[in-house]
């Protein structure tokens, strides 16, 4: 089995999947991805799809339960590279991804993650 | 009595197969007399003898040989084609070829020898079925220049153009339905990513009518885009549209709608930092000078 590797790069945890996803490499990465935030502390997981042509309602739910994971353990999820087909896919599974965040690609999910982790040290007394 | 029957079909069809080779010349020229009586006849002389000629020995090869009518048909469907793009109707090419029944009735009817009546029967049959398949391969002809006109209206109808770096929109015109959806949803997304922009703007103040089917296609449209990371705004939205939206009961959700494009740009260039200020140069200042 296939184990998708899991980069650190300062706050953020970066998932690049490139392989053909299957249901085991994808409990695999849940479980992988919930042991690094915790060790790293990470603020922020990307995880980078532009790779990736087919999906199913599997893989799609697998976006939503790594967001809430990690949420769970304070760290915001982006999905980044979405292919058109994909994203049309996903619509006509019905699946919407509330609660997961989107970005164009990769460059634009770290922007996005820095800009929401600003936010929140802004916001919180010192 | 079947068999019989065969026979005798057989003698009246080697009969006239005969009277066509015979005759050659006197039939072609009643041939083209006739077609050139028949309305639209007249277009274009020269090009009509050597289509009509040509026709004339495809048939008796047809004859002749193992029955193969390939070439027959593709004469045919030529001298269709080549009508109906002169603007005939079809009507008036299949008269054209019915004209060839007329000129070997006459051929018989002086004649009067019965075995060549029975074989005209038969002969009749096949000029019929030429004479369709002329209206068959000009209908065939109009559906192609009609699906290849609405791929080509498909593809002038959806154009993405860029607004702002950064900002795309799609000005939709026309009747919305799940094809042109597709085209226009694919497009779009195509667009997001090849420019990597993150707001799009879907610009309805063409589309005539919304109902539920429409803003269904609309809402996947606008969380496709969102799934990419891409936010898009739906502007054009028409009072009694707005009124028919909320009478059909069709909800939105949090999907930013504005009246019109120019309020959607103001708020997608807000949304992406940037600041529209007015030159000082379009300050007017008017004075009124009092008299005495």
């Amino acid at each position: 089995m296939d184990r998708v590797p899991i980069l650190k790069l300062g706050d953020i945890l970066i998932v690049s999947i490139q392989i053909d996803l299957e249901d085991q490499s994808v409990l695999a990465l849940q479980e992988d991805l919930a042991d690094k935030i915790v060790d790293t502390g990470a603020r922020g997981v990307i995880i980078d799809i532009t790779a990736v042509e087919i999906v199913d309602s599997f893989i799609g739910r697998m976006f939503a339960t790594i967001a809430s994971i990690s949420r769970m353990l304070d760290a915001e999820t982006v999905v980044v590279g979405m292919r058109p087909a994909v994203a049309i896919t996903l619509v006509e599974l019905g699946l919407s991804l509330g609660g997961v965040r989107t970005a164009l690609n990769l460059e634009k999910g770290v922007a996005l993650l820095n800009h929401l982790d600003g936010a929140q040290i802004a916001a919180a007394p010192r | 009595m079947g068999a019989i029957l065969t026979v005798q079909s057989d003698a009246g069809r080697r009969r006239i197969e005969e009277l066509l080779q015979q005759h050659e010349e006197h039939v072609l020229k009643r041939w083209l007399e006739i077609a050139a009586t028949t309305p639209g006849g007249h277009a274009d002389r020269g090009d009509m003898t050597v289509r009509l000629t040509e026709i004339y020995q495809a048939l008796r090869q047809s004859f002749i040989g193992s029955g193969d009518t390939s070439d027959l048909r593709g004469l045919l469907a030529e001298l269709s084609r080549s009508r109906a793009r002169q603007g005939f109707a079809p009507t008036e090419t299949a008269n054209v070829v019915f004209g060839l029944k007329q000129a070997v009735f006459e051929l018989i009817e002086g004649d009067g020898d019965t075995e060549a009546l029975k074989g005209f029967v038969w002969f009749s049959r096949t000029i019929d079925d030429l004479g369709l398949f002329t209206f068959e391969s000009y209908a065939t002809a109009r559906e192609k220049i009609i699906l290849d006109q609405a791929e080509q209206l498909l593809e002038l109808s959806t154009p993405v153009v860029k607004l702002w770096e950064g900002i795309v929109a799609v000005p939709l015109i026309g009747t919305l339905d799940s094809a042109r959806t597709q085209v226009v949803m694919e497009k779009l997304l195509q667009t997001l990513v090849e420019t990597g922009s993150e707001h799009a703007v879907i610009d309805i103040t063409g589309v005539p009518a919304v109902d539920t089917q429409v803003a269904q296609h609309l809402l996947k449209t606008v969380v496709a885009a969102r799934l990419m990371g891409a936010e898009c705004v739906i502007s054009g939205i028409r009072p009694q549209i707005a009124h028919t939206i909320v009478t059909l009961g069709i909800e939105f959700g949090d999907i930013v709608t504005k009246a019109s494009l120019s309020d959607a740009l103001a708020y997608m260039l807000r949304q992406s930092g940037v600041q529209v200020v007015k030159g000082r140069g379009t300050r007017v200042t008017v004075r009124t000078e009092e008299g005495d």
